[in-house]
């Protein structure tokens, strides 16, 4: 086991979406300089976002959220430290799954009061067996100042600097209580030079990790000079601390005091402080293990009011030896008084600089030939935020002029022409045409990328999958030509086959396509795979070559990405037929009646 | 709280519904009511079901989580000679102890009121055996003894096997080291039936989420299990996974502390409807020295410190209030220990502490605005009081929370001085004193 707790590269899961606890353990992050945010991803099991804003600094990060441990864990793989924010009624099962995750976890701290005893102890002895630190229940956690801090110990940021819990000290701290925790740090600050190391080993009767569990790797953290314990009457823990310093296990010197000595004056009844703090015997009593501790040579003061001066004594003779040295006091950078949630979020683009980016790219390292990019470049880095490499920046320009236009008859086009004609301009005109576009009338690209993905991803037979939409009482996208045939096969469909089989690393769902197509034009000759259906599914086969998962690509069609292709491609046409509908200066288009069938009824009254 | 009793007749309860569940092979015969007085008991024995109380010979005692009852001579089971307690007999007992205070050898005072009525089962001394579990440390412990009944604590070493049984052993473990462990003091031909029971037993403390279990004696007579006397501890914190299997459980004040007062009883309702928490338990109600400190450990903290330097009798109730209260539930917790307070005169005036440690995250100026309200609502009564007030608090915004305190004491004329996280967080203690 590792002597720090902590470092500054540490980053945690926390399980729920606590946002005040998250955002200062942020705001304790931007304080102390660290470069990574400590907390790594956040799991909310009802939440359907994908992320959480926060401020760091004067700043906001978005910090991602997931809806349970295994999917948060396959993301961030260094994040060892679960904050385990779950109820009481559900803090063990979050436990035990991270627990049962082998290695991801080096410590798990539970804040939950009152789970079930037995199930504390469960969690505990697996939590021991896998060798994972568990800090808890009942706890408000522990830090490692200048390096991590858990949720709220420690309070506000004030109060953090105010107690130099933003730098490390000398000291090693153990307390039961969490309160009480950061009374003692503050004590710790105006008699002596902080912490370097704090731990709330939480209230109930069975926690994780105990006194000696602590101290011990105290004992081997080169930082810590000498450790405080504040303990509470009931419980025998205090005695193993005893135990490890007569057997010269612990060296450095402890200051302690157990509290509740008022316990002695009342017999059983009056539950003093915590679950756990109740003396069943006399070695129990808050006096017996302070005597004891004394005894054994451990700084113990004469009540809690005289702590400090033990600890002021401790740390200037440590001083005098030369065993504490100076502390250097950082920088500390300072939040903001008032912070502003941004309203808008903007990952693609940026106009604050020198001259505006393309996902981190100046436009000008994009633009002219000479930088060797083209339209698809663009694409790729506004479109997906990364740089796709040649040949499928090349395809996605290829079916960007493969759909730009289909003639004016086509009811997109017919549209956009009819609004030009009544005297509106370009735009008014093109939206017209870009309303369209839907399921009947582009949409068979997305549909083909969605059925036939779907019949791939489930190993359906072309068979199977003809009986599959049969049942589903769709016409299989993609499939199909009004005149085109396997004998007078489509020249653009044709192109497509033959760059993807040129340059793209595999085509599986193509090759799938292939085999139903096959089976279609077996019973009818025009029930090719068309053009619409051979963009959609070259489309996925892109992405899977890209390196995409099968559910990132799910979400792109689902999100209308592939329509996206379509319309921007179609635009282009529109604003031709609009074009040229303006130089052409056509008058007014009214359909003749002729071509209209008439079938009016009277009215019929309803009562 | 986590450990809590529950009375015999209640233990006895969720072991006769959960029997076949667990004690295959045995028979158990659920035969006990629970009485609060004579006349409940006559009418009992007239419910179908309940006939055995007019047939069979009777045994009754006290059932308020008390031990000893032998001892105390509180366990009638004969007039003349063992066996003979008719139902009248026990009824008559019930209102001859029911009509006055009761000591028990240990001092502890107060009325009966819950008695456990059932047969009397005869037996030899030597069927009576003893078990219990518990946890000892991080671990669940089975003791069996061959020996049941009283004498069972004296002698405990020599007479009590005890088979540790750590959180992580296997069931098949557990058995062999039950097995292994049969005191030797049990009849061999026994020796097979007791040991299944034990068995059978801790899993049963086990899966009930029992902390404390005790059966002394159990009496075995061939394959029938006669629970003669049981002790039982739940872990309440489990009450939300054995809502079904514990049923309507009670969890009684202990004999000879008083019941709740009515302030008492009023906050911990309050407490189980917050998410935070609020606690009181009122120690002396002339005390002159009373509190109202935020936070588990600061406030066992400050009652050390007032025992330590004004001693105990000063010490007028014990509580805390925490994790994040709302303002009016800190309102109603201050208005509470308010009104408590002035109740009684003391020529010396009174003290009130208002203290806390650094708060993690309790918005301090938010819960002050609560103990705002009440001061104004009890300022006079303060005053008639002599009450001097000492506030020492940090956390959160404790700041504005100071300083709106002091303003509104001002504003009151109510006596008070007001210190921050510079100041140690008992030392307005040792000032209030001096004074």
């Amino acid at each position: 086991m590792s002597n720090r707790l902590f470092t500054k590269d540490t980053q945690a899961i926390f399980w729920n979406n606590n946002k005040s606890a998250i955002q200062r353990m942020l705001d304790y992050d931007y304080v102390i300089g660290r470069e990574k945010p400590s907390v790594a991803a956040i799991v909310a099991p009802t939440s359907s976002n994908k992320f959480e804003k926060f401020f760091y600094g004067p700043d906001e990060i978005m910090v991602p959220l997931y809806r349970n441990t295994a999917d948060a864990v396959s993301e961030h793989e260094n994040a060892d430290v679960l904050l385990n924010f779950a109820s009481f009624r559900t803090a063990y099962d979050v436990s035990m799954e991270a627990i049962n995750m082998g290695d991801q976890f080096k410590t798990i701290m539970v804040t939950a009061e009152g789970i079930p005893e037995r199930l504390a102890r469960k969690m505990n002895q697996a939590a021991k067996d896998n060798g994972i630190l568990v800090i808890g229940p009942a706890t408000v956690g522990a830090i490692t100042p200048g390096a991590f801090k858990i949720a709220n110990i420690g309070g506000t940021i004030e109060n953090i600097i105010k107690s130099k819990l933003h730098r490390a000290g000398s000291a090693g701290l153990v307390t039961r209580s969490g309160g009480l925790f950061n009374e003692l740090c503050n004590i710790i600050s105006l008699n002596a030079d902080g912490v370097a190391e704090g731990v709330a080993i939480g209230g109930d009767r069975f926690v994780g990790s105990v006194f000696i569990d602590n101290l011990l790797r105290m004992e081997s953290n080169p930082d810590v000079k000498y450790m405080i314990l504040l303990g509470e009457v009931g419980g025998t823990e205090e005695y193993k601390v005893i135990e490890a310093v007569k057997s010269g296990k612990i060296k450095k010197p402890i200051i302690a005091w157990c509290i509740g000595t008022i316990a002695k004056h009342f017999s059983s009844g009056v539950q003093f402080g915590h679950a756990g703090a109740s003396a069943n015997a006399e070695r129990e009593t808050a006096e017996a293990k302070n005597a004891a501790m004394r005894e054994a040579g451990i700084h113990v003061p004469n009540s809690f009011n005289d702590l400090p001066q033990v600890i002021h004594q401790v740390y200037t003779d440590l001083k005098k030896e030369g065993i504490i040295k100076e502390i250097e006091e950082p920088e500390v950078r300072t939040i903001p008084k008032s912070r502003k949630p941004k309203n808008f979020i903007c990952t693609i683009s940026d106009d604050r600089g020198e001259e505006a980016t393309y996902a981190g790219f100046p436009i000008s390292s994009v633009a002219t030939p000479d930088t060797g990019k083209g339209i698809g470049d663009v694409i790729s880095l506004l479109w997906f935020k990364k740089q796709y490499p040649k040949w499928a920046t090349d395809f996605i320009e290829t079916v960007l002029k493969t759909v730009a236009d289909h003639g004016p008859a086509v009811s997109g086009a017919h549209n956009a022409k009819v609004t030009a004609r009544a005297g509106k301009s370009v735009v008014e005109s093109l939206v017209t045409g870009l309303l369209t576009i839907g399921p009947r009338f582009g949409g068979a690209i997305d549909g083909a990328a969605k059925y036939f993905k779907y019949a791939n991803d489930n190993n359906m037979t072309p068979q199977e999958f003809l009986a599959y939409m049969k049942k589903e009482g769709v016409p299989i996208p993609g499939i199909g030509h009004r005149i085109k045939s396997l004998r007078n096969p489509d020249k653009r469909v044709e192109g497509l086959k033959k760059f993807a089989n040129e340059y793209f690393p595999s085509t599986s769902l193509l090759d799938y396509a292939l085999t139903v197509e096959q089976l279609t034009t077996s019973k009818k000759d025009n029930l090719i795979l068309n053009v619409d259906g051979t963009i959609g599914i070259l489309m996925v086969d892109m992405w899977r070559a890209l390196g995409y998962s099968e559910q990132e690509i799910d979400e792109f069609i689902e999100s209308g990405t592939l329509n996206s292709f379509f319309i921007l491609g179609r635009t282009i046409g529109f604003i031709g037929h609009v074009l040229d509908e303006k130089r052409l200066a056509m008058p007014m288009y009214r359909h003749p009646m002729d071509d209209i069938l008439y079938d009016v009824q009277p009215a019929e009254k309803i009562q | 709280m986590a450990q809590r009793a529950i009375r015999e007749y209640d233990g006895k309860a969720i072991f006769a519904r959960h029997w076949n569940d667990y004690f295959s092979g045995f028979h158990y015969s659920f035969k006990s009511v629970l009485v609060t007085s004579a006349d409940e008991l006559r009418e009992k024995a007239k419910e179908h079901g309940f006939e055995w109380l007019n047939q069979e010979p009777l045994v009754a005692k006290p059932d308020m989580l008390f031990g000893k009852r032998g001892k105390n001579d509180l366990v009638l089971f004969k007039v003349e000679k063992p066996g003979d307690v008719t139902l009248e007999d026990a009824a008559k007992w019930i209102e001859e102890k029911q009509s006055h205070e009761v000591t028990l050898l240990t001092g502890q005072k107060g009325m009966l009121t819950h008695f456990i009525v059932e047969p009397f089962t005869p037996h030899s001394q030597e069927q009576e055996y003893y078990i219990s579990a518990t946890v000892v440390d991080d671990d669940d412990v089975l003791y069996m003894s061959a020996e049941g009944g009283m004498e069972v604590e004296e002698g405990w070493e020599e007479k009590v096997n005890e088979v540790r049984i750590p959180i992580n052993m296997s069931d098949d473990e557990m058995e062999r080291a039950v097995r292994a462990n049969v005191p030797a003091g049990i009849p061999d031909e026994a020796k097979e039936r007791f040991g299944s029971f034990a068995i059978q037993f801790f899993k049963f403390y086990r899966d009930l989420n029992f902390a404390y279990l005790e059966i002394n004696p159990i009496v075995m007579i061939g394959n029938d299990m006669h629970i003669l006397d049981l002790v039982a501890r739940l872990d309440d914190t489990a009450g939300f996974l054995m809502k079904d299997k514990w049923g309507d459980i009670e969890f009684p004040t202990p004999f000879g502390m008083e019941d709740m007062s009515p302030e008492e009883k009023a906050i911990a309702e309050a407490d189980a409807k917050s998410g935070a928490s609020l606690k009181l338990t009122i120690l002396n109600p002339e005390g002159r020295i009373w509190t109202m400190v935020a936070g588990g450990g600061a406030s066992v903290v400050y009652a050390d410190t007032i025992a330590d330097l004004a001693g105990v009798k000063d010490l007028a109730n014990y509580g805390e209030y925490s994790g994040g209260p709302t303002e009016s539930e800190t309102q109603f917790y201050a208005e509470t220990i308010f009104d408590l307070m002035t109740r009684y005169e003391d020529p010396r005036g009174k003290i009130l502490i208002i203290g806390g440690a650094i708060a993690n995250f309790t918005d301090v100026a938010k819960t002050f605005t609560g103990i705002i309200k009440a001061l104004e609502k009890y300022a006079d009564k303060l005053k008639a009081h002599k009450t001097k007030i000492y506030v020492r608090r940090g956390g959160p915004n404790y700041e504005k929370g100071l300083k709106d305190i002091k303003e509104a004491a001002e504003r009151l004329g109510l006596y008070m001085e007001v210190y921050g996280p510079e100041t140690h967080v008992t030392d307005i203690v040792r000032m209030a004193l001096e004074k």
